[in-house]
């Protein structure tokens, strides 16, 4: 008994071990990003074939993590590429000093407003939104003031932003569209909070359970509810005000710079291989150039009028403060 | 005394294992320290009225649930004692441990599927108040979720402890004719009371260090605990230096409250005398047996229910086409690989601890307990309340040095899982091996039986029930764990909460539940099976 068990231990062990040292090309990402059902494995593949190399995906949890991990390791960094850091960690992620220009031309990128930084090249991006169930609520909020002024007895599951990204993203939407007088906001919109979950999944749980009418979501999750359950029933909310705004990046370390198949994945990245991957997979819109038409339910989704961001620099300097300010209205 | 001169071998397996957790946590922040020892600032800047609110919440809600928990916990306890013949018995205990296994959201969403807005129970309740039923989020809510983890937990280590009282003593009670009341306050009572810190104390750091629950279930950042904290300075601050102030300070509180919770303890008067009468109690009345059947069907209730909407939910999802797919045989297979590991290791482990305890104490007499034996004792338990995440990180960063840190994976998910179970199995453990220890050690030192033929021939059979019940415990939450996973699990190797959770963060909610199903179904298999190979006949 006790050989067997040794040795599947030294068989997971091993299986861990060994990828880590064969790979060409080594990509540090998220964890949906590499799951089966994610765009990772179609990726890998279509580059693959292409450059006859070996990719390998590293994943941690999150966009958070990844950033950790990358910060912990330094210059000894494995990653040649670290893929899925939003442009809330961008001026964190730059200051670290380990990512570098890239050459990718900036023509084949195609995110709302346009983008101007080039060492953290766009993958995708998606805007936060406040999805609903439609069987339950007849009358979704049309603005952000609605959803803050309105009955508080419809409720909203929104995400805590010291734990998760789109909490941090609804944060964010609230201070650009009422700056210094978010406090006042939050005050008002805590009454329709049914509860802060930890990350998205909790909150989105709770929504499809039927605890709340409301979760704060994006624009494309109608998308999968309609391709992949052919339902209609949850959609989202449009806000006058505009969305905010989520672009995820990638971009080439110090390790990958000695690495000439690093450029040539970045490259791939903005180019239909990899962009065709993204809609149904990581349910986020390409940021690059796509050979298919996107699949007639992403016509459907909520086209926000406005875009909504706040400058990394000022997000970096700001965060903290913004955390803070929130915390101590909704902890009354 | 003869064994006091040359070294007990107890003692060194007891050191061994004592040496084993000080390097695993001390390497931890080892790594931290190392790491944040250049700016100290965050640590500094830690201490402030927000932390105050916090720590005073965190110690609230953890004190009120370990209450609530433990106190219904006595009586079920004692009632299921008292009839070991109810029907379902065993299948009710092994449901009990179920619980510990399941992921915290997954309880979450099992507790308001009953008592939540859209809940069974709130057609009901709406009905009676006249008012939309606004759910249980808050506080109560909170408490409802931890006491459906700790109640099941507390009542077992409790009948573990009533287990111990020889069978002579309940003989003697019924020749004297004791009745209910009378053989509460002078049998079970004062066994109970020496388990009681003990539990309460498991409970509390169960409490104090809960998270998902928490923030999930209670309404808004108004409920945080410390754990939040220590995971935000670790995670969006990446301060290592404020982690570890934070983790000493969750340390410190639950020491205090620990040492209260001592006093209301009692050492084991225990009973030297061999037992010889064969165990059977006297009948219970009838208005007894009445009022011990309903407590034990209310807390069946209570339990059973958020399992039962788990089980629903489950059932929802296409079970044949997720037992078909490669990722979750891979993911299952890993789990029990993973969770009997960690279980055979934190049983190893509390064994030893369990054993030179008694040594300790049986040298000190009446004197001041040692710090060696205060170590064995309650020190080893206070793991429980530094977070997995602390854990991981500082042996992440102590390792990223030397090795490839994702090769160690397995090694360390096991180790932590191992630790991170051991107090239960010392629970479980102790008043069994302390009871057999206090009748046989004359008889042994008589006799010059110690070492290998000792485990053999006297303590392996008084000992392999509770320690089935050790195991079942240890494998049951090592199999939920996601703290540890979370931060060294890779594409290589997935547990089944592991991907539960990941099918949960893409929208894939039906599999989530039958996963979650899976998980609880595969908990309950192992534990069958760990009772078999125990022998146990749970009584």
């Amino acid at each position: 008994m006790r050989t067997l068990l040794l040795s599947l231990v030294s068989t997971i062990a091993i299986g861990a071990a060994v990828p880590a040292s064969a790979a060409d090309l080594t990509i540090y990402t998220y964890e949906s990003f590499t799951a089966e059902w994610g765009p990772g494995p179609q990726v890998e593949k279509a580059f693959e074939a292409e450059c006859g190399c070996d990719v390998e995906f590293v994943s941690v949890a999150d966009g958070v993590a990844l950033l950790n991990r990358v910060k912990l390791e330094g210059v000894a960094t494995k990653a040649d590429i670290v893929l899925g850091l939003d442009t809330n960690l961008t001026a964190d992620a730059k200051a670290t000093g380990l990512f570098l220009p890239s050459g990718v031309d900036r023509a084949r990128i195609d995110v709302p407003g346009g983008w101007s930084d080039d060492t953290f090249v766009p993958f995708d991006y998606g805007y936060f939104a406040v999805v609903y169930d439609s069987e339950t609520l007849k009358t979704p909020p049309a603005s952000l003031k609605e959803l803050v002024e309105g009955d508080a007895n419809q409720k909203i599951a929104i995400q805590d932003p010291r734990t998760s990204t789109p909490g941090l993203g609804l944060l964010l939407w609230v201070k650009a569209v009422y700056g210094d007088e978010a406090p006042e906001a939050w005050a008002k919109l805590q009454k329709r909070v049914l509860t802060v979950t930890p990350g998205w999944s909790e909150a989105y749980g709770l929504f499809t359970k039927g605890e709340a009418p409301m979760v704060l979501s994006y624009t494309t999750s109608p998308a999968y509810h309609m391709i992949a359950e052919g339902t209609e029933r949850y959609q989202a909310a449009s806000f006058s005000e505009g969305h905010y705004l989520q672009v995820e990046v990638a971009a080439i370390t110090t390790t990958g710079e000695k690495n000439p198949l690093a450029q040539k994945f970045m490259d791939f990245m903005t180019g239909p291989g990899f962009q065709d991957a993204i809609p149904e997979t990581n349910w986020m819109f390409p940021a690059g150039q796509t050979d298919k038409p996107l699949n007639p339910a992403f016509e459907k989704l909520v086209k926000p009028t406005k875009t909504l961001q706040i400058a990394p620099e000022e997000i970096a300097a700001n965060r903290k403060a913004w955390v803070d300010e929130w915390l101590a209205v909704m902890s009354k | 005394m003869n064994s006091s001169r040359h070294p007990d071998f107890r003692i060194l397996a007891g050191l061994g294992a004592l040496a084993f957790i000080t390097l695993l946590i001390g390497g931890a922040f080892a790594g931290l320290i190392a790491e944040g020892a250049g700016n100290l600032s965050g640590a500094y800047a830690a201490f402030d009225s927000y932390l105050l609110r916090v720590a005073r919440f965190t110690l609230w809600q953890a004190m009120v649930s370990t209450v609530l928990s433990v106190v219904p916990a006595l009586f079920v306890a004692r009632a299921l004692s008292r009839h070991p013949q109810f029907p379902g018995r065993g299948l009710i205990l092994h449901l009990f441990a179920v619980p510990l296994a399941l992921p915290a959201i997954v309880v979450a969403l099992g507790v308001l599927a009953l008592y939540g807005r859209a809940g069974y129970f709130a057609g009901i309740m709406s009905a009676v108040s006249g008012d939309e039923w606004p759910g249980i989020y808050g506080l109560s809510g909170i408490l409802v979720a931890h006491v459906f983890f700790n109640l099941p937990l507390a009542t077992r280590l409790f009948l573990e402890t009533l287990n111990t009282i020889p069978a002579d003593q309940w003989r003697l009670a019924s020749q004297l004719g004791m009745g209910a009341r009378s053989a509460f306050r002078l049998i079970e009572w004062p066994a109970l009371r020496a388990g009681l810190p003990g539990t309460a104390g498991l409970v509390f750091m169960l409490c104090i260090t809960s998270f998902t629950i928490v923030l999930t279930l209670g309404g808004g950042p108004r409920a945080t605990t410390l754990e939040v904290a220590i995971y935000q300075s670790l995670r969006f601050d990446f301060d290592p230096a404020r982690a570890v102030v934070l983790t000493l300070l969750q340390i410190m509180l639950t020491m205090a409250v620990i040492s209260v919770l001592m006093r209301l303890g009692a050492d084991t008067a225990g009973d030297t005398g061999l037992s010889v009468a064969p165990r059977r109690f006297g009948a219970a009345g009838i208005g007894e047996t009445m009022l011990n059947g309903a407590l034990i069907l209310t807390a069946l209730l209570f339990v059973a229910g958020p399992m039962l909407a788990t089980i629903i939910a489950g059932l929802d999802a296409d079970l044949a086409r997720l037992a078909g797919e490669a990722s979750v045989q891979k993911a299952a297979l890993t789990s029990i690989v993973l969770a009997l590991l960690s279980a055979s290791l934190s049983v190893v482990l509390a064994t030893a601890l369990v054993m030179a305890r008694r040594v300790f104490a049986m040298r000190r007499g009446n004197g001041r307990k040692t710090l060696a034996e205060q170590a064995t004792d309650t020190g080893a338990g206070f793991v429980l309340v530094i977070p997995p995440i602390v854990v991981g990180a500082g042996w992440f960063m102590a390792l990223r040095h030397f090795t490839d840190v994702l090769a160690m994976a397995p090694a360390m998910v096991v180790t932590v899982n191992a630790v991170m179970a051991m107090p239960f199995a010392i629970r479980a453990i102790r008043p069994a091996y302390d009871a057999a220890s206090e009748r046989y050690e004359r008889l042994c030192a008589q006799l010059g039986l110690t070492g290998w033929n000792r485990i053999r021939l006297l303590d392996w059979p008084v000992l392999c029930r509770p320690l089935s019940t050790a195991f079942a415990f240890a494998m049951a939450l090592s199999l939920g764990d996601l703290g540890v996973i979370a931060l060294f699990g890779s594409d290589s190797v997935q547990t089944l909460p592991y991907l539960l959770l990941a099918r949960m963060g893409s929208y894939r909610t039906a599999d989530a539940a039958g996963l979650a199903l899976v998980l609880g179904l595969l908990c309950l298999a192992l534990i069958l099976l760990a009772g078999r190979l125990g022998k146990e006949t749970p009584r």
